[in-house]
């Protein structure tokens, strides 16, 4: 149980034999709970802030041996004493490593909407999703030892628009299926891992469909938009908007990546998301922040300004959910996987909104100039 | 055929025992809505009691829980109907529900739900905007409103008609102000409703959403008052003369709902609003460029330009039949296609037969 070394750049070797102990039948392996090898869980796209994160609070689970951070580039931020192996899940080394640390779980975090370097192209984005997703999940398909798997998707799955229903559940398939940019990328993904689970029918897949994550340590497309000191809205419609704490997602991604708990099923694909909705008007409101509603085409123009200026992502996709907003059922996420949210949807917000210091119209000034008027108007 | 039963109701008796009975439960429902905080009944009634003494001593700029609560106990009175008492106390009442309301509307601390309906300001807002027109202007007269359950979902299936959907808006109106409960009807919309700017965004707001099964049931089963109007943009652009005839109800996806669902149905028929905005011709070219279903041509519009857009002043009447159950069938009734028609049908004609009755009763369009 001694494996947690020092962040290793590059290391491979040491894990000889790993593939061997664990070729055993996997429920024979889960009944005998205290076998001494514990778990090696193989982390994707670590050097991100939610990457990060997940891999130092999995260290910390008795269950598990050993983490392994996989990610194009050097995390900022430091691993907790995971190994770290520099290798970019395109390439088809990423089945060596699956193979030398024996990896049972993998936790595939590197999808993601924006590139993890300010001027990053989308198109590399889009390569290191779709790509990275196919070469990884080839080395788990060839992997024995591979014994569940973990993806983060997102609710982009389902698009925003007008002809779907309100809220959407697992089973539904939205009207139009997105034409472009991450939310295809998605779709993509998710095809990939469906095909997996019919070829690889030993291990456990978990899709897990995030809502828009929030949080003081969040790199999402809409915290960086809600970042913006004015607010570009479509005018005369007015989103729902659903979060996810970054504590929560972290909390979940831990329950996916371990054995389901008593009376609760872990592999499926879930909705995670925060209680309640927020409008996008309430969440300015509540940030302080001014709003600018534009006319659609305006707002297309204001996009790719902002977005030549590398100020904030505001592709086409963002803006249709900033038209027509998207919520998403999750009774499966609370009666199937067993997990019950720690932060509703508006506490998610005010956790960010704290984290982010005020607006230009902060609500309790707005709040204090109402009660002054009202005193002023009672006595004149 | 299982007629609904007319109930002539005298407009004043049944107005007034309306708004006793709104004043009433208005007050039971805000306790009751104060969930988290099962505070004693006379709580509240202490909260509003102080009331009456407030102009002079000041509000402190701290105490910001107490005028808060203050007016959450002043909203009910000054929303009018309610007995008002004398004018000072009166205005100084609304200033503070209404600060309290701008407070709390500048600030987003409000709630809406899932499909984001903000009850708070559908109420204070939205509908006070309607009622002038609901009142005054098609003087609508509620039939059986009783047949609307107090509890529990139901699903209102109406007639449509009138060219521009101001049928939907008034039967909201209708079911907020006369039932007893104040219920909220949840009206499902066309989809063109959710693309257009602006329309779009009042109608979540107002709790409508589109009309599909899935929303459909969510509402249902959370125990919502659902209103659904099948003939969809065949009944609203019809032309005046099929006025009162009631189209095909689509494929009757409504029966399938409600009974999944083990709610009831309550037929309900609409008269007046074919004649708000008489439809001579439909031009097609311009509704095909605007993408439309269809572009009215009345005798004023669009001869008189905006002006042509103004409804004419005609007399309404809403009666809701007796509710046609539906939790004694099997949920596999489903599937058995023969009897969805004939409920559909049967649905279809309770609805029919009740628009000739009230046309028969009625004196005259505008009177």
């Amino acid at each position: 149980m001694a494996f947690r070394r020092g962040a290793v750049l590059t290391r491979y070797g040491g894990g000889e034999g790993r593939g061997d102990r664990h070729r055993g039948p996997p429920q024979a392996e889960n009944a005998e709970r205290e076998h001494p090898l514990g778990k090696v869980v193989l982390v994707t796209g670590v050097a991100r802030q939610l990457g990060g994160r997940f891999v130092r609070r999995i260290l910390r689970d008795p269950d598990v041996d050993r983490v392994v951070g996989v990610d194009a580039l050097p995390p900022a931020h430091h691993l907790g004493g995971a190994d770290f192996v520099r290798i970019d899940i395109r390439q088809p080394a990423i089945a060596g490593v699956l193979a030398e640390y024996g990896v049972d779980t993998v936790v595939h975090l590197d999808v993601s909407g924006i590139p993890l370097l300010p001027r990053g192209s989308r198109a590399a984005v889009k390569e290191t999703n779709v790509i990275g997703t196919m070469q990884l999940l080839g080395a788990c398909q060839k992997t024995p030892s591979v014994r569940r798997l973990v993806v983060k998707s997102s609710t982009n799955v389902y698009g925003s628009s007008p002809r779907d229903p309100a809220v959407f559940t697992e089973t539904m398939v939205p009207k139009a299926l997105p034409g472009g940019g991450f939310a295809k990328d998605i779709v993509e993904v998710e095809g990939y891992v469906r095909g997996f689970a019919r070829r690889r029918p030993d291990v456990a897949v978990t899709v897990l469909r995030f809502a828009n994550i929030l949080g003081p340590s969040a790199d999402t497309p809409l915290a960086e938009y809600f970042r913006l000191p004015v607010l570009p809205t479509v005018l005369g419609y007015d989103p729902r908007l659903q979060f996810v704490h970054g504590d929560d997602v972290v909390e979940v991604l831990r329950l996916a990546s371990g054995e389901p708990r008593r009376g609760t099923l872990n592999a499926g694909t879930f909705n995670i998301a925060g209680d309640g909705v927020l409008l996008l008007s309430q969440a300015a409101r509540r940030l302080g922040k001014p709003t600018l509603p534009l006319l659609l085409p305006a707002i297309r123009w204001t996009g790719t300004a902002l977005r030549s200026v590398g100020v904030t992502d505001f592709s086409a996709e963002q803006i249709r959910l900033l038209t027509h907003g998207r919520v998403v059922e999750t009774t499966q996420m609370r009666e199937v996987f067993g997990f019950e949210p720690k932060h509703t949807t508006a506490e998610t917000f005010a956790d960010f909104a704290r984290s982010h210091g005020p607006g230009l119209l902060p609500p309790e000034k707005l709040a204090h100039a109402v009660d002054r008027f009202e005193e002023v108007v009672r006595h004149g | 055929m299982a007629d609904a039963k007319v109930i002539p109701f005298d407009d004043d008796r049944s107005r007034g025992a309306a708004r006793a009975a709104r004043g009433r439960s208005t007050g039971s429902r805000r306790r009751t809505g104060e969930d988290g905080r099962p505070s004693p009944p006379s709580a509240l009634e202490g909260g509003q009691t102080p009331l009456a003494a407030v102009p002079e001593p000041e509000p402190a700029p701290g105490a910001d829980e107490d005028s808060g609560a203050r007016a959450r106990g002043v909203e009910a009175p000054s929303e009018g109907g309610a007995p008002r008492s004398d004018g000072g106390d009166d205005w100084d009442r609304r200033i503070a529900a209404g600060l309290a309301f701008l407070r709390r509307r500048i600030t987003g601390e409000y709630e809406v739900d899932e499909f984001g309906y903000d009850a708070e300001l559908t109420e204070q807002v939205l509908l006070s905007l309607l009622r002038p027109l609901y009142e005054k202007y098609f003087r609508v007269e509620v039939l059986g409103i009783e047949n609307i359950p107090s509890e529990g979902g139901a699903l209102v299936v109406a007639n449509h008609s009138g060219t521009l959907p101001l049928d939907a808006l008034m039967l909201q109106v209708a079911v907020h102000d006369h039932h007893p409960a104040r219920r909220a009807l949840r009206l499902l919309a066309a989809d063109l409703v959710f693309v257009l700017p602006v329309v779009s965004e009042l109608a979540r707001k107002a709790g409508h959403t589109l009309a599909c099964a899935e929303d459909a049931q969510r509402l249902l089963e959370r125990g919502e008052i659902v209103g659904v109007m099948p003939e969809g943009f065949k009944g609203l652009g019809k032309p005046f003369s099929e006025r009162y005839k009631l189209q095909r109800f689509g494929r009757g996806g409504f029966v399938s709902t409600a009974l999944q669902a083990g709610v009831p149905i309550v037929p309900c028929s609409i008269v007046g609003a074919e004649e708000i905005y008489p439809m001579v011709g439909n031009l097609k070219t311009p509704a095909r460029l605007l993408g439309l279903p269809y572009f009215p041509v009345t005798p004023t519009f669009p001869l008189l330009g905006p002006l042509g857009m103004l409804p004419l002043p005609t007399k309404w009447t809403i009666q809701f039949g007796e509710p046609i159950p539906m939790d004694d069938y099997p949920p596999e009734a489903v599937e058995d296609p023969m009897l969805m028609f004939n409920l559909t049908d049967q649905v279809r004609e309770t609805i029919q037969h009740t628009l000739y009755r009230l046309l028969v009763r009625r004196r005259s369009v505008f009177f």
